[in-house]
C-alpha cells in the first residue's frame, strides 16, 4: 500500500474506489451486523436513499450505523442518485446522529459518495445549510464517533458524514476536496488530465495518514474490498471495534473537549512571528 | 496585555478593484462622476448595482473609524501538498498577494460596529477566488476566540469560490475547523452573523456561511454549493434566471433578509445590540 504520488498508482486508486463491486454500506450492514433496523426520513420533506441508516448491532454493541449507498445496478443507482445525497439524505443523518445521543449509542457512519447532488431542488431546499449542520451536528455529539471511509469520499457531501472523533481509510478508498475530474478541469482546463490531478491532490488513505488528516488505514484483500467482501467487512469490524472501544473509555466531555481541538487543529499554515 | 496592535485603515484612494468603472455603470450604463462610485459604497447610484468591494474597504464601511486592530496576519500560507498543476501553488500566492496588495483571502479584526464592539473577518474574492484554505481557517479560528476571550460578537463577511483547490484534504477540513470554532461562540452565548456577498459558493457556503445566528445578504449576490454548470452538465436541467440570487435564497427561507450596502451597518449594529443586549447590561 505505497503512497500514491504517481498518476498511474493514483489513479488506479481512484478506480478501486469506485468499483461497481466494491462492498457499500449495504453490504457491510449484510456482512457485519447481526441486528439491523432501517430508520428512514428525515421528517421534513422526505427520505433520501442515498443515505441508509439505522439500529445496528455490531459485533456486540449496539450503535447507530448509517453511510451514503451508491447501489451496484444501474437501477439501484438511478434510485440513489449514485450515493450523492439531497438536503433530505443530510437531516435525515442529522435525525439519526442526535437519536444516537439521545439513547447514548455510538454514532458509525460509512462514506462512498462522489459528493452531494448538484440539482436545482436540492439548492433550493438548503443543501449547502444541510452540510454545515450535519457537520455541526456530528461536531457536537456526546457520543462516541467512528468514520470509516469505505469508497470515495468526495468532498462536502462525503465531510457531512465524515465529522468524527476517529476517521479510518479502507486502503484503496479516496478521499478529496474535488473530483479529480474536478480539479483537472478546473486547473488543466483538461479533463483528461484527472490522473495527475488526483496525484497532486494526494487523495490516498496513505497520503492522507502521513498528512495526520485521517487516523488509520485499514488494509484490503489482495486485488481490492471487491474481492473478498467477507474479509473486508471483518476487518473493517474489528478497527470499528478497536476505536470505539477506545473512545468508551474517555470520559464524554473531554471526548468532546479532543474533537474539538482536533479540528481546530486542521490545517497547515506557517506563523512568520511567533504566536 | 494587548493582543492585538491598533492601527488606522488606510482608505485607498485608488482601491484595486476589478471594476474602475470608468465613466459608465457596467450594470445600467448611466455616467458617473469620477470617484463617485467609491464614495457611494461601490454601489452604484442610479441603479444599486453592487459592484465587488475589496477587503479593507469593506472594514472600512463597517468599522467605526480608527477602532480597527487586525489580528493573524502573522498566519501565512504554506505548501503541503506540493501542489503543481501549470504552475505551483506558492507561485500563484506570490501572484495573489501582489496583484492585492492582500496577505491572505481573509482578514481578521477587532472593531467598534456603530458602538457595538466586534469582531470582524472579511473574505476578499479577489485573493485566488476568496477560497478557503488552512490560513483562512485559522484566522477565522482566532478570530472566534478573540470574540470569546472578549466577549464580542462575531462578523463575518463572506465571499468565496469555495475550496482552495491547492491544499487538497486541508481545504476541506477547514469546513469542519471554522464550524466547531462557531461553536466557540454557541458555548459562550455569544451571536455570530453572516453577511454573505457575490459570490458564496462551495466550501464557504456548505460551512459557516450558514449556521450563522442570523444570516444577511448583498443584492444581487449568488449563492450555490453546486455551480451551475456543474448542476446543467449532471442533471441537464435548465436554471431558472435569478437561481442562487440572495432574493431567491431569501423566497426559500435560505437568509434572513437581504440587505442593501447603504443600509448594512445600521442594520447590522441593530442585529448585534439585540443580540447582545442581554449580556452588555444596555
Amino acid at each position: 500500500m505505497g503512497e500514491s504520488r504517481t498518476p498511474e498508482v493514483a489513479w488506479e486508486k481512484v478506480q478501486l474506489a469506485r468499483h461497481q463491486e466494491r462492498p457499500q454500506t449495504l453490504d457491510y450492514i449484510a456482512q457485519m451486523v447481526s441486528e439491523f433496523l432501517e430508520l428512514s426520513g428525515d421528517r421534513l420533506h422526505g427520505d433520501d436513499k442515498a443515505v441508509v441508516g439505522g439500529l445496528a448491532v455490531v459485533g456486540t454493541r449496539r450503535v447507530v450505523l448509517m453511510g451514503h449507498q451508491k447501489g451496484h445496478t444501474l437501477q439501484e443507482r438511478q434510485e440513489r442518485s449514485f450515493g450523492m445525497a439531497r438536503p433530505e439524505g443530510y437531516r435525515k443523518a442529522i435525525r439519526l446522529a442526535r437519536l444516537g445521543e439521545k439513547f447514548a449509542l455510538p454514532v458509525v457512519t460509512l462514506v462512498d459518495t462522489p459528493g452531494a447532488y448538484p440539482g436545482k431542488d436540492a439548492e433550493e431546499g438548503g443543501q449547502a445549510g444541510a452540510i454545515a449542520r450535519s457537520i455541526e451536528t456530528f461536531a457536537r455529539l456526546m457520543v462516541p464517533t467512528v468514520t470509516v471511509i469505505i469508497g470515495e469520499g468526495g468532498s462536502g457531501g462525503a465531510l457531512a458524514l465524515a465529522v468524527a472523533d476517529r476517521v479510518l481509510m479502507l486502503e484503496n478508498s479516496v478521499y478529496s476536496v474535488i473530483s479529480p475530474e474536478g480539479c483537472a478541469a478546473l486547473v488543466w482546463r483538461d479533463a483528461a488530465a484527472a490522473a495527475q490531478a488526483a496525484a497532486a491532490l494526494r487523495v490516498g488513505a496513505q497520503d492522507l495518514l502521513k498528512l495526520g488528516l485521517i487516523d488509520v488505514v485499514i488494509p484490503e484483500p489482495a486485488g481490492g474490498a471487491h474481492v473478498d467482501h467477507a474479509a473486508t467487512a471483518e476487518a473493517v469490524m474489528r478497527e470499528i471495534d478497536l476505536a470505539l472501544k477506545e473512545l468508551e473509555g474517555i470520559d464524554p466531555s473531554e471526548r468532546l473537549r479532543l474533537r474539538y481541538e482536533k479540528y481546530l487543529n486542521m490545517g497547515s499554515y506557517a506563523t512568520a512571528y511567533g504566536r | 496585555m494587548a493582543k492585538y496592535v491598533t492601527i488606522q485603515v488606510a482608505r485607498r484612494e485608488t482601491p484595486p478593484a476589478p471594476q474602475a468603472p470608468g465613466e459608465h455603470c457596467k450594470k445600467c450604463n448611466a455616467s458617473l462622476a469620477a470617484g463617485e462610485l467609491e464614495r457611494a459604497l461601490r454601489v452604484c447610484p442610479h441603479c444599486s448595482y453592487h459592484y465587488p468591494l475589496p477587503a479593507h474597504e469593506r472594514i472600512a464601511q463597517l468599522a467605526d473609524k480608527g477602532s480597527v486592530g487586525f489580528i493573524a496576519e502573522e498566519v501565512q500560507a504554506v505548501d503541503p501538498l506540493d501542489f503543481v498543476d501549470v504552475k505551483t501553488y506558492p507561485e500563484r500566492l506570490s501572484t495573489a498577494k501582489f496583484e492585492t496588495g492582500l496577505s491572505e483571502a481573509f482578514l481578521a479584526a477587532l472593531c467598534d460596529i456603530s458602538g457595538v464592539p466586534a469582531a470582524l473577518g472579511v473574505l476578499d474574492f479577489r485573493f485566488l477566488g476568496g477560497s478557503m484554505g488552512s490560513v483562512v481557517g485559522e484566522r477565522f479560528h482566532r478570530l472566534a476566540r478573540a470574540a470569546v476571550e472578549e466577549r464580542r460578537p462575531l462578523v463575518v463577511v463572506a465571499g468565496s469560490g469555495g475550496a482552495r483547490m491547492q491544499e487538497g484534504l486541508f481545504s476541506l477540513m477547514q469546513m469542519a475547523k471554522t464550524v466547531v470554532a462557531v461553536q466557540m461562540l454557541a458555548t459562550a452565548r455569544l451571536p455570530y452573523v453572516a453577511i454573505l456577498t457575490h459570490p458564496t459558493t462551495g466550501g464557504v457556503f456548505a460551512s459557516f456561511a450558514t449556521i450563522a445566528d442570523v444570516i444577511m445578504a448583498e443584492p444581487g449576490a449568488v449563492m450555490s454549493f453546486a455551480g451551475a454548470r456543474i448542476i446543467e452538465q449532471t442533471t441537464r436541467e435548465k436554471l431558472p434566471p435569478g437561481f442562487g440570487s440572495s432574493e431567491s435564497q431569501l423566497t426559500h427561507g435560505q437568509v434572513d433578509m437581504v440587505v442593501d450596502r447603504r443600509q448594512l451597518r445600521e442594520r447590522l449594529a441593530l442585529c448585534l445590540s439585540f443580540l447582545m443586549g442581554g449580556q452588555t447590561g444596555g
